[in-house]
């Protein structure tokens, strides 16, 4: 149900995230989304990449610190409010969310929202409840 | 303007005549009731009567930090022990603290010393003095207290920290003298600032400062801040502790207790005695202390001796400003602080790496300390806030471990300098000049 995103640790240093990005592409490693959460000192790179197996062995070849671990992904309408009614659940159960980023892809008309949540478990069960579908590793491959 | 002119204002061949008596006196305690300087002079054939002149000392190995760490807490003691009747330690981070004892004739001693100091920076028996330093095992409260008391004047035994109620005291008794280390001296400038409080409406003169390094910067921004002359003064626990040496108000250098302390300045690499003008690694021997007699103690402070009599008067043998220590040892906030012991406080925390570097730097007035840590894949995480945690337990984990309040920087792996043999643990950017 859920899919697995990539962090990697970035220094904030000049050319760090080019770094980072360069070793995908040299890879042939597609990113499909990414974020970037920063402090002064340093930034963790959150992607959604075509091949994470690939992607974590390039870059640890490469010095950097990588993490995998699960991510929700949804679909909202990409419209004004279109995010809402889904935070909504999550107020109502009262399920905390870490982080959220979302992207666009040409071939849907709805926005992609990358999420994670406090209690991944609940949350999943939440969706399923309020019959959100959660996208799966193959639907963002047809992306 | 002397508080013991005598002693302060003798000549060369008086001093050498005193000073070689008191050596050889304390060799000769020391030989004959410390197993340590027994087995050490043993070691080398060496008889007390062997020291026939003050060149003589050049003979006597030296003493060390380890040396007393090994004798803790009282193995170096020359006297039956019901005659000690007051201790104090170093902080004793880096495994067990070196511990120095003192009979009455030792506090007296102290009392002394401090109090040709106060006098030195123009103290009068009248005089309120405001004691800021620490009181307890260290030796900043207690040493500069035995000298208000030597002297007869008001001591406030306030101890360090709770500022605004150290700016009440000032206000309201009107202490003349602020004694406490320079840093807390500059903090305290600016919080009278802050608090709007009028320079008028404090009576300042003098402030005493030590037990860490500071700059002319720093001095002039004290003393503008607080209306005050400020004298350097110079001691450590392991030798009695503040008083060894302190400033006059000429500034220039700390007029060394030298019928007390005996300074030579050794170079640190080959242990070879420099001449006086010459940089090197001070070395004191005491001359009067009877509880725990200290031989040739290698202070690790770089500085050098000034021999020509001050322009106050005294001959007593001066010190420059020590410029840095011969070892790794930092003081940051007058706070000794080993990379050994960030080392250890690192690799108390789970997933952290050995690789660190320790960044020092005075932006302002006050020290400021990066502690810069390789991230490992345990450490790391997708999450802002655990990340903010890692960084959080490090710098707790150091805090309780030195004391001190740091920053800490992950940085990506194999990114600080690796060296071949020892490692550059430490970045010290701080300039003392």
């Amino acid at each position: 149900m859920t899919v697995k995103q990539i962090s990697i640790f970035v220094e904030n240093k000049e050319g760090r995230i080019k770094k980072a990005i360069d070793t995908l592409a040299k890879e042939n490693i597609n990113i499909r989304a990414l974020s970037i959460a920063d402090t002064t000192k340093y930034g963790i790179l959150r992607l959604i990449v075509s091949d994470n197996e690939k992607a974590i062995e390039a870059l640890e070849n490469d010095g950097f610190i990588v993490k995998e671990n699960e991510v929700i992904l949804l679909s909202v309408p990409d419209e004004p409010n279109g995010l809402n009614s889904t935070l909504a659940v999550f107020d109502e159960t009262g399920i905390n969310l870490e982080y959220l980023y979302a992207f666009v892809s040409s071939k849907t008309d709805k926005a992609i929202v990358v999420m994670r949540l406090e209690n991944m478990e609940k949350a999943i069960n939440a969706l399923n409840k309020n019959n959100i579908k959660i996208l799966d590793t193959q639907d963002i491959k047809d992306l | 303007m002397f508080w013991n002119e005598k002693a302060e204002c003798m000549n060369k061949e008086e001093k050498e005549k005193i000073q070689l008596e008191r050596l050889q006196k304390t060799v000769k305690l020391a030989y004959e009731n410390v197993e340590f300087y027994k087995k050490r002079f043993d070691e080398i054939g060496l008889k007390p009567e062997d020291i026939k002149t003050l060149k003589d000392i050049e003979k006597i190995p030296f003493t060390t930090k380890s040396d007393l760490r090994e004798a803790y807490p009282l193995g170096l003691l020359a006297v039956p022990r019901e005659e000690i009747v007051e201790v104090h330690a170093s902080s004793g981070t880096t495994g067990k603290p070196t511990v120095t004892a003192y009979t009455q004739n030792d506090l007296d001693i102290w009392g002394e010393c401090i109090a040709r100091g106060l006098k030195m920076a123009g103290a009068k028996k009248e005089y309120i003095i405001q004691n800021a330093y620490g009181y307890g095992l260290f030796t900043g409260g207690f040493g500069i207290h035995h000298g208000g008391n030597r002297m007869g004047a008001i001591t406030i035994p306030i101890s360090a920290g709770n500022t605004q109620r150290q700016l009440d005291t000032m206000v309201d008794f009107q202490s003349e003298i602020l004694t406490c280390t320079p840093s807390y001296a500059a903090y305290l400038g600016e919080s009278r600032e802050k608090a709007g409080i009028p320079l008028e409406d404090i009576n300042l003169k003098i402030g005493i400062h030590g037990a860490e390094m500071w700059t002319s910067e720093l001095r002039n921004r004290i003393e503008t801040s607080l209306g005050i002359k400020t004298h350097n003064i110079y001691g450590l626990t392991e030798v009695m502790g503040p008083g060894v040496a302190q400033e006059c108000k000429q500034q220039n250098g700390m007029h060394i207790q030298d019928d007390h302390f005996y300074p030579e300045i050794i170079d640190s690499e080959t242990g070879e005695t420099l001449d006086y003008g010459e940089n090197g690694e001070l070395v004191l021997t005491s001359l009067t202390k009877t509880g725990m007699p200290i031989l040739r103690f290698r202070t690790k402070d770089l500085t050098s001796l000034i021999g020509e009599k001050c322009e106050c008067g005294r001959t007593t043998v001066r010190m420059t400003r020590i410029t840095g220590r011969s070892d790794d040892m930092l003081k940051i906030k007058g706070v000794m602080v080993f990379p050994s012991q960030i080392e250890k406080a690192l690799l108390k925390v789970h997933g952290v790496t050995p690789n660190y570097l320790i960044h020092v730097t005075r932006p302002d007035i006050l020290d400021e300390v990066e502690v810069k840590v390789e991230a490992s894949k345990e450490l790391f995480s997708d999450e802002m806030k655990e990340m903010e945690r890692v960084e959080k337990q490090i710098q707790s984990s150091i805090r309780s471990e030195t004391g001190l309040r740091v920053d800490v920087t992950l940085c990506e792996p194999e990114s600080l300098p690796r060296s071949e043999g020892k490692a550059v643990r430490v970045i010290d950017e701080r300039e003392f000049e």
